[in-house]
């Protein structure tokens, strides 16, 4: 499903990843993990289209397709989203104008048929169902006064109802309490299946606890510095990052 | 010379199909000559066949209007208006007896409000909204009249009520917007054409809304509206006026007067949405938007409430305002005023405090783009006797790009050591993170924009009667277009 061919990439300027390679399959689970700095968020901006990110070298295939070339929002209608470390305020906007303005954006970027406003609110109802969120999340301005958790519980219905093929969560444990992320993680896993990819970055083992990867991936100075099963993140959780830091190229 | 007249106009309507309502009708109009002198003044008031009074108050404001300076306190830079390059009166000619039902009305000119998303028909219209519709200088139609006429409410063109309510026009016209307050008025005063004319007598709800729609077609014509709205004691009014007109390369003058007088416990609530050509990207052409808008709350605990959306128009110039006299009166101001590419706009209120308890609020949003520049300017006067007054305003600006700016000017007055006055001001660029976090979402970067500043402009958005609520977020949208990327 992904394909990045040694990449390079900066950010205003400065080389950021240095030949990175990572190949991601349908129904995977990958986690990258790593220390500050490493370019763990450069990697989820770059591959989401933020405006500052450059590619210098190498490629990203998505779907067999030249993922860089696309816009933010046609990369959102290929199916990539992005759940943000730091979910961003809307004052002014309800979740529901949101939500329907996004769902009915990625339809017509796919030629579908525009869901009307009882079609989406009965679709939304059955995902906050599903998910067990409560409607009251629903009717409030995006993201605004929203505790860390529900932040991070907004993101999770957004991707559900938007349903992606390709989901990178950015360091989504970051500012959770352990009662939110198994939350929060229980919601992720639901999207589980064999068509979807995720992309897990994070810091800290612990959400992989809940959300299990197939692959593990170290990332520092840039590249991947080794890749493992699911049990190298609990060896990272002992030993700490302090092996990968001396490799500096 | 007219082909080719033509042509470019459709060159231009395809090439810019952003303005929608830029087309010309073609009709036969009857104008009187250009310029403005005694003559043109006597004309337009022969050609409504007003009484002496009218006439010899149209004279003296004339008389008034040549000597008085521009106003110069604005925000705004445009070169001095010639007011001999104007036309100020044009009707459609079939107009010349005064059709007596729709089914009189030139069809061109019901189709042209068709267009406009104004069907004057009334079976096809929103069901509860009667509208007057003002064509360059004359009012060419009011739907819904019997219906009110038999509550008692009395809405018409401003030429009719003088015609049939003289007393009514005569006790109130120009009782708050006295001719000489400033020259923009003044013209108005001298040279005021059509409008509407609202009467909603003691304690009747008006059932439904009221809108005027102001439509300029023809070329070189100012549009110099009077609009009189008189809510007696006891009595609730919602009125919305809709402004727009075709693209053209001169700058076309609108210099109305809008008068509100609320007695006793009367409620008015005024709405505008001005969507006048601005001009294009270069600020070629556009509306010169120069327009008086005051409103008196004379009885107790009487209240008026303006609301616009001003997105239109090269330049706009107008403060509509509020005179608490009554006791417990209260006036609320709620604005958006989007500019893009070359429009500027200098707008705000007067709210001054007379009366005892008086209370005031404000909710001004700014959003300029490209270009343009747009200045909140308002005055919040408490006089010595208003014992517990109270103000609350609030001012926002939204700056999208580097090009363009935005600016505050309050003025406060206070006499009194009892009133109180707040003041709350921001000032914020459209946020990159916004932007791509709407993106990421598949949002495209127009209507990640249009989503954002309908966002900041919402508690103002929330104070329009719902059917035109759904129009403006559109229009805020509309107006964003090619203000980013």
């Amino acid at each position: 499903m992904l394909e990045i061919k040694n990449l390079r990439a900066t950010v205003d300027g400065k080389e950021i990843l240095k030949g990175l390679d990572l190949s991601i399959k349908a129904g995977e689970v990958h986690a990258i993990m790593g220390p500050n700095g490493s370019g763990k968020s450069t990697l989820s901006y770059l591959l989401t289209g933020r405006d500052g990110y450059e590619a210098v070298d190498g490629e990203v295939l998505y779907k067999g397709r030249d993922l860089l070339s696309l816009a933010p929002e046609e990369r959102a209608g290929e199916g990539v989203f992005l759940a943000f470390q730091y979910p961003v305020e809307i004052p002014g906007v309800p979740n529901t104008t949101f939500l329907k303005e996004a769902v009915n954006s990625v339809r017509r970027y796919r030629g579908e048929e525009e869901l009307d406003a009882m079609q989406f609110v009965k679709m939304l109802r059955q995902k906050t169902k599903e998910l067990g969120f409560s409607d009251e999340l629903l009717k409030r301005q995006v993201n605004v006064g929203y505790s860390g958790g529900e932040k991070k519980r907004n993101e999770a219905l957004q991707m559900a109802v938007l349903n992606p093929a390709l989901a990178i969560l950015d360091e989504t444990d970051s500012g959770l309490d352990i009662d939110a992320l198994r939350v929060v993680a229980e919601s992720v896993n639901q999207l589980r299946s064999p068509d979807n990819a995720l992309l897990v970055i994070t810091h800290y083992q612990r959400l992989l606890n809940y959300i299990v990867p197939d692959h593990v991936h170290v990332l520092a100075h840039g590249r991947i510095a080794r890749s493992g099963g699911k049990e190298l993140a609990l060896e990272l959780e002992q030993n700490g990052y302090a092996g990968y830091l001396g490799t500096a190229a | 010379m007219v082909a080719t007249v033509e042509t470019v106009e459709q060159v231009r309507a395809v090439a810019d199909d952003r303005y929608k309502y830029g087309f010309v009708t073609d009709i036969e109009t009857e104008t009187a000559p250009m310029g403005l002198n005694e003559d043109i003044v006597r004309f337009i008031s022969a050609k409504k066949n007003e009484p002496e009074w009218l006439l010899e108050r149209r004279l003296k404001a004339y008389q008034r209007w040549l000597d008085m300076p521009e106003p110069q306190w604005a925000k705004v830079e445009f070169p001095p208006i010639n007011y001999q390059d104007t036309y100020y009166y044009s009707a459609p000619k079939s107009k010349e007896d005064g059709p007596k039902s729709l089914d009189e009305v030139d069809p061109k000119l019901l189709e042209t409000y068709e267009k406009l998303g104004i069907p004057l028909r009334e079976q096809e219209m929103l069901a509860g909204v009667a509208v007057d519709a003002v064509f360059d200088s004359v009012s060419v139609a009011t739907t819904f009249k019997k219906n009110l006429e038999e509550v008692g409410v009395i809405f018409c063109s401003i030429s009719e009520a003088v015609q049939n309510h003289p007393e009514l026009v005569k006790k109130y016209l120009g009782s708050v917007v006295p001719f000489g307050d400033n020259k923009h008025a003044c013209l108005n005063a001298a040279v005021f054409t059509d409008g509407s004319f609202v009467y909603i007598p003691k304690g009747v709800r008006c059932p439904m809304e009221l809108s005027t729609y102001f439509r300029i077609n023809a070329q070189n014509t100012g549009q110099f509206e009077r609009t009189l709205i008189i809510a007696d004691e006891g009595s609730y009014v919602s009125y919305l006026e809709g402004c727009t007109a075709p693209m053209r390369d001169e700058n076309q003058l609108h210099a109305a007067v809008v008068e509100l007088v609320a007695l006793d416990d009367a409620e008015i609530k005024y709405s505008t949405v001005q969507n006048w050509y601005p001009g294009d990207e270069n600020g070629v052409g556009g509306i010169y938007n120069f327009v008086t808008k005051r409103g008196a709350c004379r009885g107790r605990n009487s209240k008026i409430s303006w609301t616009q959306v001003e997105t239109g128009s090269a330049i706009t110039w107008k403060y509509p305002s509020c005179i608490l006299q009554g006791d417990n009166s209260v006036g609320e101001f709620y604005s958006i005023a989007i500019t893009n590419n070359c429009q500027q706009a200098d707008t705000g209120t007067k709210m001054i405090h007379l009366g005892k308890n008086t209370r005031s609020r404000i909710i001004a949003k700014g959003i300029s783009a490209g270009r343009s520049q747009s200045t909140y300017r308002g005055l919040v006067h408490m006089s010595a006797r208003a014992n517990g007054a109270r103000n609350f305003t609030q001012c926002d600006s939204l700056l999208i790009g580097d090009q363009c700016g935005a600016h505050t000017v309050p003025y406060i007055e206070s006499k009194n050591r009892g009133a109180q006055v707040e003041h709350e001001a921001t000032t914020s660029r459209i946020s990159e993170d916004q932007l791509f976090y709407c993106r990421q979402r598949g949002i495209g970067e127009e209507d990640a924009v249009a989503l954002v500043v309908n966002g900041f402009c919402r508690e103002v958005l929330q104070q329009l009667p719902m059917e035109f609520a759904v129009e403006a977020q559109k229009l805020v949208g509309i107006s964003l277009e090619g203000s980013v990327g």
